[in-house]
This record gives structure tokens, C-alpha cells and sequence, in this order.
């Protein structure tokens, strides 16, 4: 039986493309090499529109929606660039600064950063909103690795990794809002980094935006460990 | 800025290293390019002790984390045209903040009890008492220009204070970034 395949024409940024139908939009935009920034999207990964960096504009809808999880339709008219969006992602910079200590100069990450060469991308060059300065506990008990919530961004990358990729899903993210913080399910009440980088050595280092999980350097840990991992 | 005349340029130190006015003696010779166009008329690396009635272009080192800070970054405003946060303390809080979680009273422990071995005492005298919380500079006053950086480097300013002096505003986005 002859399979028809389901294609689908839409305009983003005033150019035709196809795609096919389960593509999303970002899929779509990246292959015909237009640019939409993103913190929380990863090839390989389910796509969870946890960072919303990647808003688009839709003719006729005044809703502002994520191309990571926004689906092609056809005849869909998309706008990826305008400043009305550059504004919202600015603002999300923004939030996301003040949310955590993202202390930039004193971070394993610097210069090695999304969170970091986004803010520059964009344009960003202080942050108006006022900072929270929360205390967050620092998790140096695995020998490997440090989980530093001061730099999360919940953007739940190693969460998936582990899940989808490892199978092994000892990360979670436990809280709502600002209170939300990535815990290890491995052990129980007790959340530790000591659990979780045994269980799980997926912890790698390009994966993660921020490196809210750190290598120690430790030379008997495999390379990839031991450069600041996520 | 009146491109006839030599322009009035302040540089101010509060609560930072002092990277931020290394990296600017880092022009070295460029420096002296530049110096045909401005006078220093205060800094830490001049003599004058009293801060102008009037600077065409004040370049803003630290955060703001004691009265004393509080209290200079109002008056250096009054008294400034174009005003430059310059680096992360200034723009961001940077390391200064880093004791916000805490509040100034352990740190005090720390410095001067724990860290102490005679005359276990917090100064009180002389001393700026410290604010609770360490703040951008853009939350007391207003700020002109945003120059991020940990430091900004010696090509950062090079370009910058050439466009300021050439009476055209820099791009700094393109130049520079939060731990630069």
C-alpha cells in the first residue's frame, strides 16, 4: 500500500518552507536556518516549553506561543524575530538573573554559558528587575559532582537526559515557582548529590545550559566530568 | 558634550576591587590618545579630593554597600552628566552581593571575630556601616550606560570612551557581557 507523506507549507519570517506534519516549529525554523534562542531544548529530548525563550508570534493570534511544543500547520504564518519578542525574551533573561545567584565572574560556567551568551545575544546588558538573592545550599557530597542550585535554571534538561536517555530518571524537580529546586529520587527524603551521580552518569557537561551541576577535578573521573558538566 | 572643549571625565571606586580601573590602565599607550580629548578631573588614580561641581562623563566602579556608598553615588549623580556603571559590581551586584543571602552581620563575624586573634571588634569608627542588602548602582540612581564586565576589558573601554568622546554612543551588548 503506497504511503502518502504528510507534508505541510508554512511562512516563517516571510519564507515559504515544508515540513513534515509532526515537525515542530523550531524544527522546522533551525533546518531552513532561521534562529530562534532556546535554554531548555535539546535534540534527542521531549520538549517541555519549560523556558518559553522561544516564543513566536502566530498571524492571527494574539497569544504568544513556544515553538519547541508549537506543532506545523498548514498555511501557519510564524514570526520568530520582532521586538515585541525580543522584549518578552529580554524580560525572561531578566527574570532568570534575578531568580538564582547567577554570579557570572566567580562561575565554573563562565564564558562556557547559554544562560550567559544568550543575555549578551539579546542585548542584555543589566538586569532593571530586583534581584532575590535566595540561599541555596551548594551539593558537593558525590566525589564527582557538585549540584549548585544557585545557578538552575529549571529548564529540567538533566532531568530528561537521565529519564529518556540514561532510562535511569533519578533527577526530578521538587516545589512550585521560585521554590522549585532539582532533587535526586534515588535517595528518598534525603536528596543528594551522592546518589544521584552514581545512579546516573549522565550528568554530562555539554547538556546543560547553566552547569548547575559541576565536575570536581578529580583525574581519576573521566574527562568529561571533569570539566564543568551540567 | 561639548566636542570643542576637553571633556571632564571622573572615575569613582566604590565597593569593588579595583579590576575594573586596572583594566582601564591596561590601554596603556592608548591612554594617552584618548587624554587629548579629556581631563581626569577626580579618580583613584588622581589627587583631587573633592569630587567636581560639574563632570561631563563619570565612570562608576562597585556596587553600593555602605551608607558611605549611598551617600556618594547621590552626590557623584547630582553633579554628572553621563553617568557609566562600569563592570559587574556596578551593573550587577557581582561578588559584593554574593553576601546578600547572609546579611552583613556574619560577615562581620567572620572578618573581624572568627578570622581575629586580638582585639576581636567590629569597627565602628571611621568604618562605613554596611547596608543590608549590596545593590546595582541603577537602583539608587539613575544610570546612562551599562558597561558589564568582570572587568570590562582594556579593548571594552578603548572602544568606548572613544565613541563617547567622538560624541557617538557604543554599542556595548557587542563588546561585552556579564563575567567578561
Amino acid at each position: 500500500m503506497k504511503t502518502i507523506a504528510d507534508v505541510k507549507t508554512l511562512v516563517i519570517d516571510g519564507i515559504d518552507v515544508s515540513a513534515r506534519g509532526d515537525q515542530t516549529v523550531l524544527e522546522v525554523a533551525r533546518e531552513n536556518n532561521i534562529s530562534i534562542p532556546t535554554l531548555c531544548h535539546l535534540d534527542g529530548l521531549s520538549d517541555v516549553g519549560a523556558c518559553r525563550l522561544c516564543v513566536v508570534e502566530l498571524k492571527n493570534s494574539t497569544k504568544l506561543l513556544p515553538a519547541c511544543v508549537l506543532k506545523v500547520e498548514e498555511g501557519m504564518e510564524v514570526t520568530t524575530n520582532s521586538e515585541r519578542l525580543r522584549h518578552y525574551r529580554r524580560t525572561i533573561l531578566e527574570l532568570l538573573f534575578t531568580e538564582r545567584n547567577h554570579v557570572c565572574s566567580v562561575c565554573v560556567a563562565n564564558g562556557n554559558c547559554e544562560l550567559q551568551a544568550l543575555a549578551q545575544s539579546q542585548g542584555l546588558t543589566h538586569v532593571s528587575l530586583p534581584y532575590l538573592n535566595p540561599k541555596l545550599k551548594v551539593d558537593a557530597s558525590h566525589e564527582s559532582f557538585v549540584l549548585d542550585p544557585n545557578r538552575c535554571i529549571l529548564c529540567t534538561r538533566c532531568v530528561r537526559v537521565c529519564a529518556e536517555i540514561e532510562g535511569a530518571h533519578v533527577w526530578d524537580i521538587m516545589g512550585r515557582g521560585v521554590d522549585s529546586m532539582p532533587i535526586s529520587t534515588s535517595l528518598g527524603e534525603n536528596p543528594t548529590a551522592r546518589g544521584a551521580g552514581s545512579a546516573c552518569r549522565s550528568a554530562r557537561p555539554a547538556l546543560f545550559p547553566t552547569k548547575a551541576t559541576s565536575g570536581a577535578t578529580i583525574p581519576s573521573i573521566p574527562k568529561w566530568s571533569r570539566i564543568s558538566t551540567c | 558634550m561639548n566636542a570643542s572643549a576637553k571633556v571632564k571625565l571622573a572615575t569613582v571606586w566604590l565597593d569593588g576591587c579595583s579590576g575594573c580601573h586596572m583594566s582601564l590602565l591596561d590601554m596603556d599607550e592608548r591612554l594617552l590618545e584618548l587624554s587629548a580629548k579629556f581631563d581626569l578631573v577626580f579618580s583613584p588614580l588622581v589627587d583631587f579630593k573633592t569630587y567636581p561641581d560639574w563632570v561631563d562623563v563619570a565612570l562608576v566602579e562597585g556596587a553600593i554597600s555602605s551608607v558611605e556608598d549611598e551617600r556618594k553615588i547621590a552626590h557623584i549623580r547630582k553633579h554628572t552628566t553621563f553617568l557609566i556603571a562600569m563592570g559587574d559590581c556596578a551593573v550587577t551586584g557581582n561578588v559584593p552581593a554574593m553576601r546578600n543571602a547572609f546579611g552583613p552581620e556574619p560577615i562581620l563575624q567572620r572578618a573581624y571575630y572568627e578570622n581575629a586573634t586580638i582585639q576581636r571588634q567590629t569597627p565602628c569608627v571611621l568604618v562605613p556601616q554596611l547596608l543590608q542588602v549590596v545593590r546595582p548602582v541603577h537602583e539608587f540612581v539613575k544610570v546612562d550606560m551599562y558597561l558589564p564586565g568582570c572587568p570590562p576589558s582594556a579593548d571594552t573601554f578603548y572602544t568606548v570612551l572613544s565613541e563617547l568622546l567622538d560624541g557617538r554612543i557604543p554599542d556595548v551588548a557587542s563588546l561585552s557581557r556579564f563575567g567578561a
